[in-house]
């Protein structure tokens, strides 16, 4: 009961946000949208019992890329009511492209129900006793230790290579020297002078 | 199951080279580009290393980290030759770099990073481990291609290369997940235990598909035709030394994940390949031949040299027997040496400290610099396969198991592979022919860089008659090796 309460909360809010995403005014609040369907979305995969991809949803999508996304909205000097002005124009064809793949999905769909050993194919024996994400932590560091080191390796190429492509050295640039600034003595800057009273300097 | 230290001793190659990668990039760090010349050299002692642990795993197949990774004598061939062209590729140049103002550190360092691909790749055992490696190559390579990176053509070549090899690893992926969604294993002995049963009745369609992008796939690394495009602007483009070393240690890895692949994994679908790779073979050697018949870019008229090269080694990957593969196997040894000698000899072609690609300005080489101009000639002697150099060899023995192992295609294919030699026998004359006979054009910088020049002496007495003390060695390591991955189908 409880489970079906919560995932028509989740899935009606993840359907609305989706909605407002394509159609609020300001791109910002676009973002913002976009960000409340995955949180709706990772409680979906929350209540199918796949722990770790909500935890991946929320970290990797709303923590980097929806961030991301924003920054590029709000740097970028994008006129978005010139975007806006062919919508009309397109809604057709975009109608058309979106009826097409509700009824491939609708094909796959009514395919998986009506096949007779669908069941069986539906997912691999999950171990008992062990959560996805502990079963996954298991795998990867046992078994796929070798590919995991590697993919460190790949990771590291293509850090080396980002700075080898883009990184110059600039002239003109003050870099704050923090050994300097300690062994800054008082005299170094300041003098101490004596004024005459009544004079000034 | 094997305990963890017998896994860490077998992967002791890829580690040496992993940690020595990060070992020069902690030496660079501190030390700066102007420790480009130190980092080389310490980079070949690794690669030193790392053969010297090659040469003493145990010959026999062996599996480590659960079937991820195999070592046997295939494997073992392969890494000497790959860490031979990565140790050659990154002496060669200090020079071209330091006179460009390229010379940042990272060179030497990304080449071994791209060598532990290769590495990885030539023993992979699963198709994770065969896609992982293969990114941890081309990553580096990409990056490698652009280096020169305030020059439009070294970033044009770099872009071009990352585009369509993430094409090239899309298609590989879709393949590999086919392959997996029908046969339900990734593990190459498993794939070939599956795949092995579904031979008395045609194999699943599925299956096939998947079989296909993945050989696609592969053919983009060694640029066989008809997916070659990105060759002749990526040669052209690079650095002179990146082109030297993408001709030469990434072909002969990808050979030999080519090998890997479709003995291991699909060795009971050979009837199903190997129409595939005949007409690769064909239309590379085709190509190869007609193309560089117009060229006048020395780089561009090599690539295609290299486009029709792996072609004739195709055909032996076509038959498919042990002296096939042997000939393959020697055939790659014999072009990796040849392909770095004749880059040698374009880093020689300098002027006023700027790379002369153009064909015309070697004539009279032969008067300016008759060293030079012999050992020029003697390499693209060896490159045409005129006896009684090396390269006639590498050519005789791949012809040689493609008419034993007889029917009419595999012998067409041969009598193919010989008319294209000799059509593409053509434009390395004429290479020569403006050595030796035209007019002298302005003089080269006079060659101020020893290694160079030893390694383009040592390389030449190697595709020159001399390299026959090598070949009796060379076929006895080369049928070890292939004995390994046939006899173990």
């Amino acid at each position: 009961m409880i489970q079906a309460l919560a995932f028509y909360l989740f899935a009606s809010i993840t359907v609305i946000a989706g909605m407002m995403v394509i159609s609020a005014k300001n791109p910002v609040h676009s973002v913002l949208w976009l960000i409340l369907a995955f949180f709706n979305a990772a409680g979906l995969f929350v209540l199918l019992g796949a722990e770790f991809l909500a935890m991946i949803l929320v970290i990797v999508y709303v923590g980097a890329v929806a961030v991301l996304f924003l920054f590029v909205v709000m740097m970028l000097d994008i006129n978005f009511e010139e975007l806006r002005k062919g919508f009309y124009t397109y809604l057709p064809f975009g109608l058309l492209v979106g009826a097409v793949l509700l009824g491939e999905l609708a094909i796959v769909g009514l395919g998986w129900v009506t096949s007779d050993h669908a069941a069986s194919l539906s997912r691999m024996p999950a171990p008992a006793n062990v959560t996805n994400t502990q079963a996954l932590g298991q795998i990867l560091y046992t078994k796929y230790v070798y590919v995991f080191q590697a993919s460190g390796l790949i990771l590291l190429t293509a850090m080396i290579g980002a700075i080898v492509l883009t990184h110059r050295t600039r002239g003109g640039v003050r870099k704050q020297n923090i050994g300097e600034q300690n062994m800054r003595q008082p005299s170094d800057a300041t003098a101490l002078v004596h004024v005459q009273s009544g004079e000034g300097l | 199951m094997e305990s963890f230290g017998q896994n860490i001793f077998l992967v002791h190659p890829e580690i040496t080279l992993a940690v020595g990668a990060m070992l020069l990039l902690m030496i660079g760090v501190f030390r700066g580009d102007g420790a480009l010349k130190l980092l080389s050299w310490i980079a070949v002692a690794v690669y030193g290393v790392a053969a010297v642990f090659v040469t003493i795993l145990p010959a026999d197949r062996l599996t480590a980290f659960n079937d991820l990774f195999v070592t046997d004598g295939t494997a073992r061939f392969l890494k000497l030759v790959i860490y031979t062209a990565s140790a050659i590729s990154s002496v060669i140049a200090i020079a071209y770099l330091q006179r460009r103002n390229i010379n940042r550190f990272e060179y030497p360092i990304l080449i071994m990073l791209a060598t532990t691909g290769m590495s990885m790749m030539v023993s992979a055992n699963d198709l994770i481990t065969l896609y992982v490696s293969l990114e941890l190559q081309s990553l580096a390579l990409y990056v490698l291609a652009s280096i020169h990176r305030d020059n439009a053509k070294s970033t044009e070549a770099g872009l071009k290369y990352f585009v369509l090899g993430a094409l090239s690893s899309g298609l590989l992926l879709y393949g590999c997940s086919l392959v997996y969604g029908f046969a339900g294993t990734t593990n190459f002995e498993g794939l070939r235990t599956v795949l092995h049963a579904t031979l008395e009745q045609p194999p699943v369609i599925g299956v096939l598909f998947g079989m296909i992008f993945v050989i696609v796939g592969i053919a983009f690394k060694i640029s066989a035709v008809p997916f070659h495009m990105w060759t002749p602007d990526v040669y052209e483009g690079s650095p002179t030394p990146v082109t030297a070393f993408l001709a030469s240690a990434p072909k002969v890895a990808a050979m030999g994940l080519m090998l890997r692949v479709l003995f291991d994994a699909f060795g009971g679908l050979s009837e199903q390949w190997r129409q595939i790779i005949m007409i690769l073979s064909a239309l590379s050697m085709g190509l190869g031949a007609v193309a560089a018949l117009g060229q006048t870019d020395i780089k561009r008229l090599l690539a295609y040299s290299s486009i029709g090269h792996i072609g004739y080694a195709l055909i032996g990957v076509a038959v498919g027997n042990h002296e096939s593969i042997s000939a393959v196997l020697i055939y790659l040894v014999i072009y990796m040496f040849t392909t770095l000698a004749s880059f040698l000899c374009v880093l020689a072609m300098q002027r006023n400290g700027d790379q002369i690609e153009d064909m015309s300005e070697l004539g009279g080489l032969a008067v300016r610099q008759p060293k030079l101009a012999l050992a020029f000639t003697l390499i693209l002697f060896s490159l045409a396969g005129v006896p009684p150099l090396m390269g006639f060899w590498a050519k005789f023995y791949i012809f040689k198991s493609a008419i034993e192992f007889g029917g009419l295609p595999m012998t067409l294919l041969a009598v193919w592979g010989v008319l294209t030699s000799v059509i593409a026998t053509a434009y390395y004359l004429r290479i020569i022919k403006i050595m030796w006979f035209d007019k002298s054009s302005q003089d080269f910088d006079k060659p101020d860089y020893l290694v160079n020049d030893v390694l383009l002496t040592a390389t030449t007495l190697f595709v020159s008659p001399l390299g026959w003390i090598f070949l009796g060695p060379l076929q006895a390591a080369a049928m070890l090796a292939a004995r390994a991955l046939i006899g173990s189908a």
